[in-house]
C-alpha cells in the first residue's frame, strides 16, 4: 500500500500541469476561476488545443485518438483540468456518445463523427430526458417510426444542456411501442439542423441558459443513423451511464472552489478580522475539507483497483463517488454564499443575450456569480440520476436489497 | 500509489480472520470479558505465537518489523472482533512509546517481552482536567538525585489495571499547559505510592484511574528527553489514532453487514423490511459513511507514519474527524434499523455501536479535530 504517486506519475503530472499552464487562455482560466460562464468559443478553442496534443479524447482507445494513459494517468489529467481550472473536454461528445459509437456504431459512424468529436468541429447533445421521462427514464415516449430509409421521429425531449450550441443530438427514441418499456428503445442519432426540430430555451432558477427543450415534428432521420441494432439503445444507455465512474466526484474542481473560498474569505472581514479567522467559519470549511479528503481517498481507491477490474462491475466504493461528489460541490457553493454575504444580492446577469454583461460590477467584482452558481449547483444532485436513484441502485446492486 | 496488500500482508489478514472466527465468536468474547483480567490470557499468547505482538518492532527485538499498514491489518481485525485485549496498551501505545523514544537498553529490555507476550504495558496520561490536550499535564516529576519522584493522578489509563508497566507523562517544569517541560517515566506498576483502581469501561474494556504518590524511580526509568517529551507523546498519540480508526472501521462493517442482513431477513407487513425504500437509503447512507471511514483510515495509516509533524496531525486529526462522525451515524443507525432487538445486551450490534462510541471519546473526539484543522487554519485538503 503505497498512496503516494510514483516518480513517473509525478513528471507525468508535472507535464500536463505546464502544458496547460503554457496553453490554457488566460481569460477562460479566469472566468472559470470567478465562477463565470464560458462562452461556445472558449470551449471550442481549448479542446482543439488539447486535440493537437493528442489529449482531447484521452479516455478513447488509441486507435480513435485516445491516449492510452493508465487509469492514474487518466485521473490525474482530469484532476489537472479540475485544479488548473481548465474546460473538461466537452463531455456529451467524449464521455457520452464517443464511447457509445467506438463501442456498438458502424465503421462509418466511427469515421464521421468522431474526428468531429476530438476536435469539437461537431457539438453533441444528449437527448435522453422527456417531461414524463425523468428518474423513469426508461418510460420515455419520443417515437421512431421506420419508414423506407428513414425514421420519422415525433415528441420531445427537455433538460437538453447547451442544445442551443449542438450541431447534433444522440436520442433514446422508441422504435416498438409493443415491447415492455427497456425493450423497445432505439439509440439514434440526429443533425439538428433537420427541418422539425425546434429549441426553445428553459431558464433555470439564477437566470441563466444552460439547458433546453427539444421538440421533434415528423423529423426525418436517415436509418444509417442508427447506433447499433433496433431496440437495444438501453443496453447502450447503460452502458454509457456506467462508464464515467470516477470523473463524476469532480474532487479537483472542489479543491479548486476551497481555494477561492480561502483566497475571498482572506479579503472579506468579519468584524475586526478576516472572516478566515472566524471560528465557526474556519470549522465548517474544515468540514467540508474532511469530506473531501475522504473522497479523494475513495476516488482513488477506485481508479487504483480499475487495473485488478475483470468484469463490468461497479467497485462498491464507486457507487459513493457520485453522491458524495456533488453533495461537497454544493456545500462549496453554499460557503461561497456565506463568504459573499450581503452582496450576494444584486443580480448581475451574465447571460450572453443580455446587454447589461458589460456594466461595471456592483459590489465586489467577483461577487457577481456566487449566488446564481449555488442556485445553479443544486442541479448536480438532480441531473446523472438524483441522488434518490443513485441511492436506489446502490441498495439493488451492492447491498442486494 | 497502489492501496493493494503485499502477499505477507495478505497472509497476515487471513491468519487473523481465521484466529478470530475460531477464537472469537460473540459467545466467546463474553467468557473472556468475564474473566478476572478482562480479557484472555490464553489469546494473548496465540497473538504471541503469530507475531501479533512483535509486529512493528525491529527482528533484533524479537519483532517483524511492520509498518503502520501491518498494525492497520491487525486492528481492523480486532474491530471486527471487538477484542478485549490489551493491544493498544501494550504494542501501539507502551510498545510506540519504546520504539521512537526508548535508548537501546530500555528497547532491549523491554520489547522481546512485548513481544513474547510477557510484558504488558499501559499509557497513563490522560488526566482530570486535560481532556484531550496532549500537553495538558498536572502531574509532576521532581528530581531526587540521578532518580525522579513523581506526583500525580492518571485517568482513564486503558488496561492500566493489568499493565506490568505504566508509562507515565509527568511534567519537569513549567506550567500545567506549556508545551516545553514534559517528561515520559516508566514506571513499575508494583511501584511504591502508585496505586490503582481498575474498573470495567462501558465497551467492556479495562482501565484504571492510577494516582502517583511520592513515586521514586531511578534514572534508567526516563524515556526519551526530559522536559522535551511531547513531540513524541503527539506521534504516539497520531499512530494510535490511525490504528483506532482501523479499528473502528471493522467494527463499522461489522454493523453494516449485521444490519444488511437484517433488512433482508426480518418481516414485517407480509415482506422484508429491506424492501422498504427509507430503509434501503439509510443502509446506502451507512455504506457511503462506511466507505469515507475507510478511506481516511488508509490515509491515516500511511500519514501516521510522516516524519513533518503538521502534516501528520492535519491527516490524522482529519481521520478521526471522518472516523467519530462515520461511527456515530453507523452506530446510531445499526442500533435503530435492528429496533427493539438492537437495544438488548445479548445482541452483538449494541456492543459494536459502544465500542465505536468509545473510540470517539479516546484521543480526541470528532469535534475536538475538527477544531484543530480549523485552529491551524489549514488541512490536507488545502494542502
Amino acid at each position: 500500500m503505497d498512496l503516494r504517486f510514483t516518480p513517473e506519475e509525478l513528471a507525468f503530472r508535472d507535464e500536463v500541469r505546464t502544458f496547460f499552464q503554457d496553453n490554457l487562455p488566460e481569460s477562460t482560466r479566469i472566468k472559470l476561476h470567478e465562477g463565470r460562464r464560458l462562452a461556445k468559443e472558449d470551449i471550442i478553442t481549448w479542446q482543439r488545443i488539447l486535440n493537437k496534443k493528442g489529449w482531447a479524447v484521452a479516455n478513447w482507445p488509441v486507435e480513435w485518438g485516445g491516449t492510452g494513459w493508465t487509469p492514474v494517468q487518466q485521473y490525474i489529467f482530469q484532476e489537472e483540468l479540475q485544479l488548473t481550472p481548465a474546460p473538461q473536454p466537452l463531455g456529451f461528445g467524449v464521455t457520452m456518445v464517443g464511447p457509445v459509437i467506438i463501442a456498438f456504431g458502424s465503421e462509418e459512424q466511427k469515421k464521421r463523427h468522431l474526428p468531429a468529436i476530438a476536435n469539437l468541429d461537431v457539438w453533441w447533445c444528449q437527448g435522453f430526458s422527456e417531461p414524463g421521462a425523468g428518474s423513469d427514464l426508461a418510460s420515455l415516449r419520443t417515437a421512431a417510426k421506420r419508414e423506407g430509409g428513414h425514421y420519422i421521429v415525433n415528441g420531445q425531449k427537455t433538460w437538453t444542456t447547451l442544445a442551443q450550441h449542438a450541431d447534433w443530438i444522440f436520442c433514446l427514441v422508441r422504435t416498438d411501442p409493443q415491447a415492455k418499456k427497456q425493450e423497445g428503445i432505439s439509440f439514434l442519432l440526429i443533425d439538428m439542423k433537420t427541418p422539425g426540430i425546434t429549441v426553445r430555451p428553459i431558464i433555470t432558477i439564477e437566470g441563466g441558459h444552460e439547458v433546453n427543450e427539444v421538440f421533434f415534428d415528423d423529423v426525418k432521420v436517415p436509418a444509417e443513423n442508427l447506433v447499433g441494432e433496433e431496440n437495444k439503445g438501453w443496453d447502450y444507455a447503460k452502458y454509457l451511464l456506467g462508464r464515467e465512474r470516477t470523473g463524476i466526484a469532480r474532487v479537483g474542481l472542489s479543491k479548486e472552489r476551497i481555494r477561492r473560498i480561502r483566497e475571498l474569505a482572506a479579503m472579506e472581514r468579519a468584524g475586526d478580522k478576516p472572516l478566515i479567522e472566524d471560528e465557526r467559519f474556519c470549522e465548517k470549511l474544515a468540514a467540508v475539507e474532511v469530506e473531501l479528503k475522504a473522497l479523494e481517498m475513495t476516488q482513488l481507491r477506485v481508479v487504483a483497483a480499475e487495473r485488478h477490474r475483470t468484469d463490468n462491475k461497479p467497485d462498491p466504493a464507486s457507487s459513493i463517488l457520485k453522491i458524495k461528489g456533488s453533495e461537497i460541490q454544493q456545500a462549496t457553493t453554499e460557503l461561497l454564499l456565506e463568504v459573499v454575504g450581503p452582496y450576494a444580492m444584486p443580480y448581475q446577469s451574465e447571460r450572453d443575450d443580455d446587454e447589461r454583461w458589460n456594466e461595471p460590477p456592483i459590489g465586489p467584482e467577483w461577487a457577481g456569480p456566487i449566488a446564481p452558481t449555488y442556485f445553479n449547483w443544486r442541479k448536480t444532485t438532480i441531473y446523472g440520476g438524483t441522488n434518490e436513484i443513485q441511492k436506489n441502485i446502490i441498495a439493488k446492486a451492492i447491498l442486494g436489497l | 500509489m497502489d492501496f493493494d496488500l503485499s502477499e505477507e500482508q495478505r497472509l497476515l489478514r487471513e491468519s487473523l480472520d481465521r484466529l478470530i472466527g475460531d477464537r472469537y465468536d460473540f459467545e466467546q468474547r463474553k467468557a473472556y470479558g468475564r474473566s478476572p483480567e478482562g480479557w484472555s490470557r490464553e489469546l494473548w499468547a496465540q497473538y504471541a505465537e503469530l507475531g501479533l505482538l512483535g509486529l512493528p518492532f525491529a527482528e533484533s527485538y524479537g519483532g517483524s518489523a511492520g509498518g503502520p499498514v501491518e498494525t492497520m491489518i491487525a486492528m481492523e481485525a480486532f474491530g471486527r472482533a471487538l477484542a478485549l485485549e490489551p493491544y493498544l496498551a501494550t504494542v501501539v501505545l507502551g510498545g510506540g512509546l519504546l520504539r521512537h523514544g526508548g535508548n537501546r537498553e530500555q528497547c532491549a529490555d523491554l520489547i522481546p517481552k512485548i513481544a513474547d507476550g510477557s510484558l504488558i504495558l499501559a499509557f497513563a496520561h490522560t488526566e482530570r482536567h486535560s481532556r484531550y490536550d496532549l500537553h495538558h499535564i498536572e502531574t509532576r516529576a521532581v528530581r531526587d538525585g540521578a532518580g525522579w519522584v513523581i506526583e500525580g493522578d492518571k485517568g482513564v489509563v486503558l488496561h492500566g489495571d493489568t499493565a506490568d508497566k505504566v508509562i507515565v507523562t509527568a511534567r519537569v517544569s513549567g506550567g500545567t499547559r506549556d508545551r516545553n517541560g514534559v517528561g515520559l517515566f516508566i514506571v513499575d506498576a508494583k511501584a511504591a505510592g502508585l496505586s490503582r483502581r481498575g474498573y470495567p469501561t462501558q465497551d467492556g474494556l479495562r482501565a484504571a484511574e492510577i494516582s502517583l504518590a511520592q513515586v521514586r524511580v531511578g534514572p534508567e526509568a526516563v524515556l526519551g528527553e526530559p522536559g522535551a517529551a511531547l513531540p513524541l507523546v503527539e506521534r504516539i498519540a497520531d499512530e494510535a489514532i490511525a490504528a483506532l480508526c482501523a479499528e473502528a472501521v471493522g467494527a463499522m462493517a461489522v454493523m453494516h453487514e449485521m444490519t444488511v442482513d437484517y433488512l433482508k431477513t426480518r418481516r414485517q407487513f407480509g415482506r422484508e423490511i429491506g424492501s422498504f425504500q427509507i430503509l434501503q437509503h439509510r443502509a446506502v447512507d451507512m455504506l457511503i459513511a462506511l466507505e469515507q471511514a475507510r478511506s481516511m483510515a488508509m490515509f491515516a495509516t500511511i500519514m501516521a507514519a510522516e516524519n513533518d509533524a503538521t502534516e501528520r496531525r492535519n491527516a490524522v486529526d482529519a481521520a478521526k474527524v471522518q472516523i467519530g462522525r462515520s461511527g456515530k451515524f453507523i452506530g446510531q443507525q445499526a442500533v435503530q434499523l435492528h429496533g427493539g432487538i438492537g437495544m438488548t445486551i445479548e445482541y452483538k450490534v449494541g456492543h459494536y455501536f459502544k465500542r465505536v462510541t468509545m473510540i470517539d471519546t479516546t484521543f480526541g473526539d470528532a469535534d475536538y479535530h475538527l477544531r484543530e484543522l480549523a485552529r491551524r487554519g489549514r488541512s490536507p485538503a488545502a494542502a
